[in-house]
């Protein structure tokens, strides 16, 4: 029979090992993205996936999460008089944390399975390998193109977000809740500080870089046919979400504990 | 006056876990010759191959390439010495998201980095050399059959003119007409080329037709070698038993019976 403490050990160093070869492989994969030969077709595809193709359904997530946020905050403030509190609690919630967590928790889902599969199969093919015997750095050609484009995109789709967020509120709370427009748009900006947006936009960026790793990460080290290809998959979207939610309460903090 | 031999391993060790595959390695391939090296599945000649790439490092021994160590180079060294070698992979390893043009251009325009109208022009030529033509070129590898993706990847490894290609199982998964194809484009492609050539296989019908030398593997270890043309004469009774495809012999494979 294993011995418990033997046990609890063995799974402690195996998390120090993960946690080891993950840390060296994102140092390699931020140095590569700043060191020559550089890929703008590789990361041109990248920004497409992750970015424009990511597009349609952050910005449809983002449209009804806005009216919801209208609706509840209605609901709950019409309960001690608050009514005109909504402008304001939609904008900062969506720009400060429903906007970039939500769109980073979706394009995880979307894009860093596709990718560990993707990184995942060119293992198991040996087209990891190919590239190596091509004098081609598989850090540079496969790592560094997704690193760039989720550091990049990721910031975009949440300003995208944010817009889109912010006018699902404006139009439950102009055609449902009867809100005067001007004066919701007033209240919108009124409460709007710059702080807000830059919070997100940094989550965002934070996210992008998140779920390339964690994508490229468990493809990379992926092995045993399908069935590895599969579990990379699968263990690409939960650390990422993970991740991503756990980073969001660190650069929360960072940004607005007092 | 001695000459140095192209490819050169001494005493090379490496092992998985528990498992030992090369124990201890000794075997030189001279500049412009054809080693074939035999033996059956999992006695390490894939081990073997991806030790001298690089891709695997051993636990002991040395490798030369060009009398030049290249166990633990990093980095230009690494690269440099990764320009002299072509390689075939088993499984062909083209890359999924890259045209067949793309793909056999992948060597000039990233590993050396010739502008891709010129590198399209070479690609086109080495298809036509492995008997593909220009229409093939920008199909991708997925709308190809077994033997045309074989005859891609002798393309790609042919495409920069390396001094020494390697050709990992070039026959596995081929009808055999299709299998003598690949065997002659080898042939006649490395005659032209003047290349020094290392290529591991099971199939005999092969290894008879490339060879100028056939090595063969059991246990880790190099149990004979000699001219190709000695192989059916070798008075080794492992060799015998392998080239003849017999169960019975000193060569016990790990069946159980029920």
């Amino acid at each position: 029979m294993t011995n418990p403490v033997a046990l609890i050990g063995r799974i402690f160093l195996d998390f120090l090992a993960a946690a080891g070869r993950l840390s060296i492989f994102a140092y390699n994969g931020i140095r590569y993205a700043f060191v020559p030969p550089y890929y703008p077709r590789a990361i041109g595809r990248q920004m497409l996936t992750i970015g424009y193709f990511s597009l349609p359904v952050v910005g449809l997530t983002a449209l009804f999460t806005g009216m919801v946020l209208a609706l509840q905050i209605y609901i709950g403030s019409s309960r001690f008089n608050a009514e005109s509190a909504v402008a304001s609690i939609v904008v900062i919630g969506i720009t400060r944390e429903l906007g970039p967590v939500l769109a980073g928790l979706i394009v995880a889902g979307r894009v860093s399975a596709a990718m560990a599969a993707e990184i995942g199969t060119m293992r198991v093919t040996e087209q990891i390998d190919a590239l190596i015997t091509l004098s081609t750095n598989p850090f540079k050609y496969l790592m560094a193109p997704r690193l760039i484009a989720g550091v990049t995109m990721l910031p975009l789709l949440v300003a995208v977000a944010d817009v889109i967020g912010v006018f699902g509120g404006y139009l439950v709370g102009t055609r449902t809740l009867g809100f005067n427009p001007a004066a919701y748009l007033q209240n919108t900006f009124d409460y709007l500080h710059t702080e807000d947006v830059v919070s997100g936009l940094v989550k965002a960026a934070v996210f992008g870089f998140i779920i390339a790793l964690m994508g490229a990460y468990q493809g990379y080290f992926s092995k045993g046919g399908a069935q590895g290809v599969g579990r990379a998959a699968t263990n690409a979207v939960v650390t990422a979400s993970i991740l991503i939610l756990t980073t969001d309460y660190f650069i929360t903090k960072l940004f607005f504990a007092r | 006056m001695t000459t140095v031999p192209k490819i050169e391993l001494r005493d090379v060790h490496k092992g998985f876990g528990s498992k030992k595959v090369l124990d201890g390695i000794d075997l030189s391939v001279n500049a412009g010759e054809s080693v074939v090296v035999i033996g059956g599945s999992g006695t390490g000649k894939s081990v073997m191959l991806k030790s001298i790439l690089g891709l695997l490092r051993p636990e002991r021994g040395s490798i030369l390439v060009d009398g030049e160590e290249v166990v633990g180079i990093r980095g230009n060294a690494r690269e440099r010495v990764l320009r002299k070698f072509g390689m075939l992979f088993q499984g062909s390893a083209l890359f999924d998201s890259l045209k067949v043009w793309e793909n056999v251009a992948f060597g000039l325009i990233n590993g050396q980095g010739m502008p891709r109208p010129k590198a399209k022009e070479v690609a086109l030529t080495k298809l036509a050399e492995v008997g593909l033509g220009a229409d093939v070129g920008e199909l991708n590898p997925a709308e190809l059959s077994g033997g045309m993706q074989k005859r891609v990847a002798l393309a790609r490894a042919i495409a920069a003119e390396p001094e020494i290609i390697f050709f990992d199982e070039p026959t596995t998964g081929l009808d055999p007409i299709m299998g003598d194809v690949i065997n002659e484009l080898i042939v006649s492609s490395v005659k032209k080329l003047g290349v020094t050539t290392l290529s591991i296989t099971h199939d005999m019908a092969s290894a008879r037709k490339i060879a100028d030398r056939i090595a063969m593997i059991f246990e880790g270890k190099i149990i004979w070698q000699g001219p190709a043309s000695a192989i059916e004469n070798s008075g080794n009774a492992y060799v015998d038993q392998f080239i003849h495809g017999r169960a019975e012999g000193p060569i016990r494979m790990q069946v159980r019976r029920p």
